[in-house]
């Protein structure tokens, strides 16, 4: 990135190479960044330039009301080099999770990176911030998530939302949500966030928003609602391979019938795939063996806003929150009709009630009209 | 025998409803019924027995196909008749639809009186009785109005996801308002109900100003005419907002 930087620090290629790969595992490693990224094939020698030539950007990777299953997620993508190089090199300043360091050590690294590197480092959370009482429901070294998240957001140069909680709150942030856990892009005020939501978003999705971001110097084109458009402009829906069953109209209706058997599509048993925009049916998970869909489940809508507040995971039919958990869109529309129907009788016989002598006249005007007609 | 309050009014043929508003109605009766049913259908679909393969069958492809098909010509209809209110008759203007003048208020006042509270006249007391829409049924279409946007609006944003063209990435930005397309597609199928209940309402409704009135208000939708009261013109003028006079 500087000059002053690389002196002190190795650049990634070579950090890849003292980690023992060759430099044809280094070019496939590139190649396939690239693709996941969506890039041309020219790119490749873009990625590979950017990997050689810069030294590695520092990262703090944050853990606040969360599982760490994006970090298992990431540590899992297909290729060892982002576990090895990308994870590796760039936890060791603070991740709670993976850092060697404890204690006072790991505070000090900490506070070393934040002004050594002030508006150098990626800043990636992990985890929604609960702001109820305080913020006491997510303690770290003695200060509220809030006030650490404040404190290392300040200087950074990029801000990455890792998983649905730091996107959208996630399971904590459902309703009644007891401790306001709130997605960090509502803390965070003009520093641009980058969300990778997902409950975990894809390994090789993480590595690519961070390998962009090394290549081109910048944050990758985000979607309407903060997400990379690399990644999130697709519908599961769109690259799933039961679509043909879809189209065909042909469905399993429940988990154990034999169409479940024969690997319809799950549309009926509460697949929320067309409303929601990943990448799992082309990247999948652990090394691209599977994802939700391919194991028999239905996509549950994960990264999308407020997932758990959706509506039910394995019905299509749409829940009235706060009508009742049984109720839905189309038991309150029959409803409505009948009332309606009921209604409408109701004025129709009070209409021949009231307005008996103006009906009787009109009847009366017309049978008299009828008279002068000569037959 | 009725004689004695018999009194029969000569009766002067309106040309109420212009052709252009007459196709837009039929027009949109049909694409609501394809775009109700086929609806219907994509939210639930039928549980098919076939022993087709998946790649000789296309059933969910077709009722989608009719679905977005519906959903075009039902949207343009929709322009068109916004366009109609400015170019149309005085029974088609946009003035109808929305209050512009006390008048409106005191109209609809009198339209609850009579038709839903059923209140006898007092003597000397004019009936609301308008030409074309009367004010609350024109007050009505402007939030079905409302209705179809919030559809078109929900609907083409669900279709934006699909399309490249131009005109449905208009409405690419309709997700992110509603909070992505899980909530924005519940609120187009609760949408849905209240074009079934005012359906039911609005076809009633018909047939009672065609029975209290007697002045062919079912058939007014058929070739345009409704046949109004000689006397009504002499008494006093329409009551319908005349956007044509100052």
């Amino acid at each position: 990135m500087n000059s002053e930087a690389s002196k002190k620090q190795p650049t990634y290629y070579e950090e890849i190479r003292l980690k023992g790969y060759s430099r044809r595992d280094f070019m496939k490693f590139a190649s396939m960044m690239a693709a996941f990224m969506g890039l041309e094939s020219s790119a490749i020698g873009q990625v590979v330039k950017a990997l050689e030539t810069n030294s590695r950007v520092p990262v703090i990777w944050m853990h606040f009301q969360e599982c760490t299953c994006c970090s298992e997620s990431f540590i899992r993508s297909s290729h060892p080099i982002v576990a090895d190089i990308l994870l590796d090199m760039i936890s060791l300043d603070y991740s709670e999770t993976l850092m060697a360091a404890s204690g006072v050590q790991a505070e000090a690294a900490l506070k070393n990176t934040l002004e050594k590197y002030k508006g150098k480092y990626i800043l990636c959370v992990e985890g929604s911030v609960p702001v109820a009482a305080d913020g006491v429901y997510c303690m770290i070294g003695g200060k509220t998530s809030l006030q650490v998240l404040h404190e290392v957001a300040e200087g950074a140069a990029a801000v990455i939302a890792w998983g649905s909680c730091a996107s959208n709150g996630c399971v904590q942030s459902a309703k009644p949500n007891p401790t306001s856990a709130t997605p960090i892009h509502k803390l965070l005020k003009g520093i641009p966030v980058i969300k990778v939501p997902g409950c975990p978003p894809i390994g090789e999705v993480m590595a690519g928003v961070i390998v962009h971001y090394l290549t081109f110097g910048k944050i990758p084109e985000l979607d309407r609602i903060g997400r990379p458009k690399a990644f999130y402009s697709k519908r599961v829906h769109d690259s799933c391979y039961r679509r043909p069953f879809y189209d065909a109209g042909l469905f399993v209706e429940t988990f154990d019938d034999e169409n479940a058997k024969k690997g319809y599509c799950l549309y009926k048993v509460g697949c929320k795939g067309p409303s929601t925009y990943n990448a799992c049916g082309v990247m999948r998970w652990n090394e691209g063996t599977s994802f939700p869909i391919q194991s028999g489940h239905p996509c549950i809508g994960c990264s999308e806003e407020n997932f758990w507040d959706n509506g039910r995971m394995y019905e299509r039919a749409s829940a009235f929150s706060g009508f009742g958990i049984e109720a839905d869109a189309d038991k309150w529309g029959k409803v409505a009709l009948g009332v309606t129907a009921a209604a409408v009788a109701g004025h129709a016989i009070a209409t021949n009630i009231t307005k008996y002598k103006k009906i009787h006249e009109l009847e009366a005007e017309g049978k008299e009209g009828e008279k002068d007609v000569i037959s | 025998m009725a004689t004695k309050y018999l009194h029969i009014p000569r009766l002067r043929r309106i040309y109420v409803w212009e052709l252009p508003v007459r196709l837009y109605h039929w027009l949109n009766v049909l694409a609501i019924i394809v775009l109700v049913a086929t609806g219907f259908y994509i939210a639930n679909p039928l549980a098919l027995m076939s022993q087709k393969e998946a790649a000789n069958a296309f059933t969910m492809g077709w009722v989608r196909f009719l679905h977005f098909t519906a959903a075009y010509i039902f949207f343009f209809n929709f322009l068109f008749r916004i366009y109609w209110g400015f170019v149309g008759n005085k029974y088609a203007n946009w003035k109808q639809f929305i209050p512009t003048s006390k008048r409106f208020f005191k109209e609809i006042w009198s339209v609850i009186r009579m038709d839903i509270l059923f209140q006898k006249n007092r003597p000397g007391q004019r009936e609301h009785l308008s030409i074309g829409h009367n004010a609350l049924a024109g007050l009505t279409y402007f939030f079905v109005f409302l209705l179809f946007l919030v559809q078109c609006l929900t609907g083409f944003g669900l279709y934006a996801a699909m399309s490249d063209w131009w005109l449905p990435q208009l409405f690419a930005w309709v997700p992110a308002f509603f909070g992505g397309d899980i909530v924005m597609r519940q609120v187009h199928h609760w949408a849905m109900w209240l074009f079934i209940l005012f359906t039911v309402i609005h076809v009633y409704l018909v047939f009672y100003h065609d029975y209290v009135e007697g002045r062919g208000e079912i058939s007014s939708m058929g070739g345009g005419w409704k046949f109004i009261e000689e006397e009504f013109f002499e008494k006093e003028k329409p009551h319908t907002p005349n956007p044509h006079k100052p």
